[in-house]
């Protein structure tokens, strides 16, 4: 086999000229792709394997340039190639798939209109058969009823839609070569699936070869044909991808599996050996809550509603014609379940499904439309949500947040974050003694104390996730939300965090309401799960009940999208 | 809470970071002059209005107000650098002395207008209804008119005076405000921080202050010096029609309005150096708009 591969990008060193001088990227890398061939770059954040992607198209920012190296595309020199060249390049030669589909569609133009235009530039279409080449490319991607959805805007589709829609475009101009930045981040687990098989599907179909570029260890082993791993801009291992994982060379690469939850491990599996410590105190097998015992929370025949827009035109409304109101739509349907002190109750289910109502009607910041939620023997779920800030409940129920940047306010320093509740509810006065407090609480979620005088873009994922933390735990409240606590942290960090909680847990007799889709995760840490979708519930019981022996077809489905490692 | 204290290694992987750059503001300050030196230009001319503003009258060779026939309509000479207008006063002092008055207007309408539309724009787009409705119709009713005329309309109703110069000029600038405001807070009202601090038992009010106002700031500092520039021409301009400020007080509009007429006759200083100081003003508050939203960004600080 001595074909010359498709891309062959050699000694590549991409440098961004920053405030601090000039950082490396990507240093001195070696990739191959071969044609046809599906090639993963597995990383976490800062790795530089999207500047590597950006590097081959040659979208770097202005900042970034490619000190070093060649990329060599069928013959032809990407990095000495004149704009125009790259032009044509882009999109008919190589075309890329971006982490966020809806931030890549045109919002105010409708899809099909989209894909005939791209199909009109490339000349794959003439005015007359435009239309119809169109809605063939929305079959393809199965996009069901293609005829209507070429009407529709963007926003009209669900996020998995939108990805199938971008897919639709990225592949009209049959390129040779696919790069997908983090194609189903964002994702749930069956749209995860569904997008990744259509992708696989249609790229072996036309011949293409293919780079995933994903955090994602399990997913890059379930579709790829080889993986590159990379850490800080090295490529640390490169090999077949069902030898990677039976053989792990590279100390990252097995730390980095080592971190990737996986059936039939525990919480502390997840950290690397120099971490572990005395763990024996921890695996001991809890003592399972009295079932007499009351619960510390009961929700029953919870209901949410919203109104649902009213249809009908302008015109006719102007008419005086008024139509009869539609139901209202029901995110939340009557749903019953019980928290036990000390007990994490794992709530999963897909977007939509109703979990984030039910975590945001829990901690009062919405309003139910009806059902009850009591808290300790009192119906919280009567006091309107307006008011709750000053109920004496407030501090007994916290929430942390899935995005831990967002969460924080970009104008307070992490000490200021922490101190919040503690300045509104927890009575303790005086500047030395809530220092003091707020540097008790870095030290417990493990930010180095240093840090909390910093602002939040001066921390990194984790820590910010810590201050997260730490915020919603400073006033030792009964029961703190996690929503999707880890879903936007690396994993390495992730099982860190996980460990954290549950130790936090332990040690400060809290309950716990998990709200995940990560099944995975779910496993690891909740006593007991609730399966949701569309907004009731359609299993419930302990964790190895309902993950290891499912008993509703939806359970069934989930576990099976999610992507395994071959070992 | 004692065992809360206690430092459990295993929890604590210390996560690497790198020392963060000391960001003094200064030092910022300077980082953003070298990044733009448009920047670097703007703030000197500022400081250089500052100055005027603060020690002018002290400073200049003449009495602005003071006329001397024997010397009226010299072109501008060492004696008098911009030259003297009809009544003989010294064009140079009367510019410089004028500063004050002008800053002063725009300072104080821009606070006013900062004050008003602003808070009114943050409730609007954090309560939305209601609020929201009455602050749009008010910008929308104010926008209705063509700016100057209402301006114009305002002092001749309140009467011819100072006060009611910056009162004209902030209500003219007020849909501004109220619309940048609104939209920023509504973005914001909805926000990852807001919820959070909604959750450790903040009042709505202490949301609105501690939250959604600081986080506006950096825009609102950028439209508050794009309107100092507007501010000063929109007074000038209500002076040089006649409103307002009246002569012989130092202000740049009258001296404009003053000196128009001359230009025809070929004394072209008496109304050409308060209009390059004006113009300069304008100049200078539009180009700082861009160096106190860096300035003031915190994303930025690093």
């Amino acid at each position: 086999m001595t074909t010359p591969p498709l891309l062959d990008i050699k000694n590549l060193t991409v440098e961004f000229a920053t405030r601090r001088g000039t950082v490396q990227a990507v240093k001195a890398i070696d990739v191959s792709v071969a044609k046809g061939e599906t090639v993963a770059i597995v990383g976490e954040s800062g790795s530089g394997k999207s500047v590597t992607s950006y590097a081959v198209v040659r979208i770097l920012d202005r900042a970034g340039k490619v000190a070093e190296g060649s990329i060599s595309f069928s013959g032809v020199d990407l990095v000495a190639a004149s704009e125009a060249q790259m032009r044509d390049i882009r999109g008919r030669e190589i075309s890329m798939i971006f982490q966020n589909p809806r931030a890549a569609l045109n919002p105010i133009r409708k899809v099909g209109k989209q894909i005939e235009d791209v199909l009109l530039e490339h000349v794959q279409a003439t005015r007359a058969t435009a239309r119809d080449k169109a809605i063939e490319a929305l079959a393809k991607v199965r996009i069901a009823r293609p005829e209507e959805r070429y009407d529709a805007y963007p926003f009209e589709l669900s996020g998995g839609m939108c990805q199938r829609v971008v897919i639709a475009l990225a592949l009209a101009c049959q390129p040779q070569l696919l790069i997908a930045d983090e194609p189903t981040t964002g994702l749930d687990v069956t749209t995860q699936k569904a997008v990744m098989d259509l992708i696989v599907e249609l790229t072996r179909e036309r011949g293409m070869s293919t780079i995933l570029i994903t955090h994602d260890l399990g997913l890059a082993a379930a579709y790829c044909d080889k993986v590159v791993v990379m850490e800080k801009g090295n490529v640390v291992e490169t090999a077949r991808a069902g030898e990677i994982f039976r053989n792990p060379q590279h100390p990252y690469t097995r730390k980095l599996m080592q971190a990737t939850p996986r059936i039939g491990m525990s919480l502390r599996d997840l950290l690397p050996d120099a971490q572990k410590g005395p763990a024996a105190q921890l695996a001991a097998p809890k003592p399972a809550p009295a079932p007499d015992a009351a619960p510390l929370m009961r929700v029953e025949n919870l209901v949410k509603e919203y109104p649902r827009p009213a249809s009908g035109s302008f015109l006719s409304k102007l008419m005086g014609k008024t139509e009869e109101p539609k139901a209202p739509f029901r995110a939340v349907d009557g749903i019953s379940f019980s928290v036990a002190k000390g007990e994490t109750l794992g709530l999963v289910g897909e977007s939509g499904c109703g979990k984030s109502t039910t975590s945001m009607m829990i901690t009062r910041l919405i309003d139910k439309t009806s059902g009850s939620i009591l808290f300790d023997g009192t119906d919280i779920g009567a006091i309107p949500a307006k008011q709750f800030a000053a109920s004496a409940h407030r501090r007994r129920i916290q929430m942390v947040f899935q995005d831990p940047t967002d969460r924080l306010n970009p104008r307070f320093t992490a000490e200021r974050a922490i101190a919040d509740p503690i300045l509104r509810m927890g009575g303790i006065s005086g500047r030395d003694a809530l220092r003091a407090r707020c540097e008790d609480l870095a030290r417990l979620v493990g930010l180095p104390v240093e840090l909390i005088d910093r602002f939040p873009h001066q921390l990194s994922g984790g820590q910010k996730a810590r201050v997260g933390i730490a915020r919603a735990i400073a006033l030792e409240p009964d029961l703190v939300i996690l929503d999707e606590p880890t879903a936007a942290l690396d994993v390495s960090v992730q099982a860190v965090v996980l460990n954290l909680l549950q130790e936090l847990k332990e040690r400060l007799g809290m309950s716990y309401l998990f709200v995940s889709h990560d099944l995975n995760v779910v496993r690891l840490l909740c006593d007991r799960v609730i399966v949701m979708k569309t907004g009731a519930i359609v299993e419930q019981g302990t964790s190895e009940e309902v993950l290891g022996d499912p008993k509703a077809d939806y359970t069934k489905e989930l576990l099976t999208a999610i992507p395994h490692p071959p070992v | 809470m004692n065992d809360m204290t206690k430092v459990d290694p295993t929890a604590a992987p210390a996560l690497r970071f790198e020392a963060p750059p000391s960001t003094s503001l200064l030092a910022h300050a300077r980082h953003i002059v070298s990044e733009n030196p448009v920047t670097g230009l703007a703030f000197g001319l500022f400081a250089l209005i500052l100055l005027a503003a603060i020690f002018g009258p002290s400073l200049v060779p003449f009495d602005p107000l003071a006329s001397n026939t024997n010397s009226a309509l010299q072109a501008p000479s060492a004696r008098h650098w911009f030259g003297t207008d009809q009544l003989g006063r010294d064009i140079f002092s009367r510019v410089i002395v004028a500063t004050r008055l002008d800053f002063a207007i725009a300072v104080c309408s821009v606070a006013l207008v900062f004050a008003m539309g602003g808070l009114a724009g943050v409730m609007a787009g954090f309560y939305g209804g209601w609020v929201d409705k009455v602050v749009g119709r008010l910008a929308d009713t104010i926008m209705a008119f063509p700016l100057f005329v209402l301006a114009m309309g305002i002092v001749a109703a309140l009467g011819n005076s100072v006060t009611n110069i910056v009162i004209a000029t902030a209500i003219i600038n007020f849909p501004l405000y109220a619309r940048v405001a609104r939209a920023e807070a509504n973005v914001r009202r909805e926000a990852g921080f807001v919820q959070a601090a909604r959750l450790s038992g903040n009042s709505d009010w202490r949301l609105l202050l501690t939250q959604i106002v600081p986080n506006i700031m950096p825009i609102m500092a950028v439209q508050m010096s794009l309107t100092m520039g507007y501010a000063i021409l929109n007074a000038a301009g209500l002076s040089f029609i006649g409103l307002g400020v009246r002569p012989p007080t130092p202000e740049w509009g009258i001296m404009v309005a003053e000196g128009a007429s001359f230009i025809v006759s070929g004394e072209w200083w008496i109304a050409f150096f308060p209009g390059l100081a004006l113009m300069t003003a304008v100049f200078c508050f539009n180009l700082l708009g861009d160096g106190v939203r860096d300035l003031v960004d915190p994303q930025r600080r690093n």
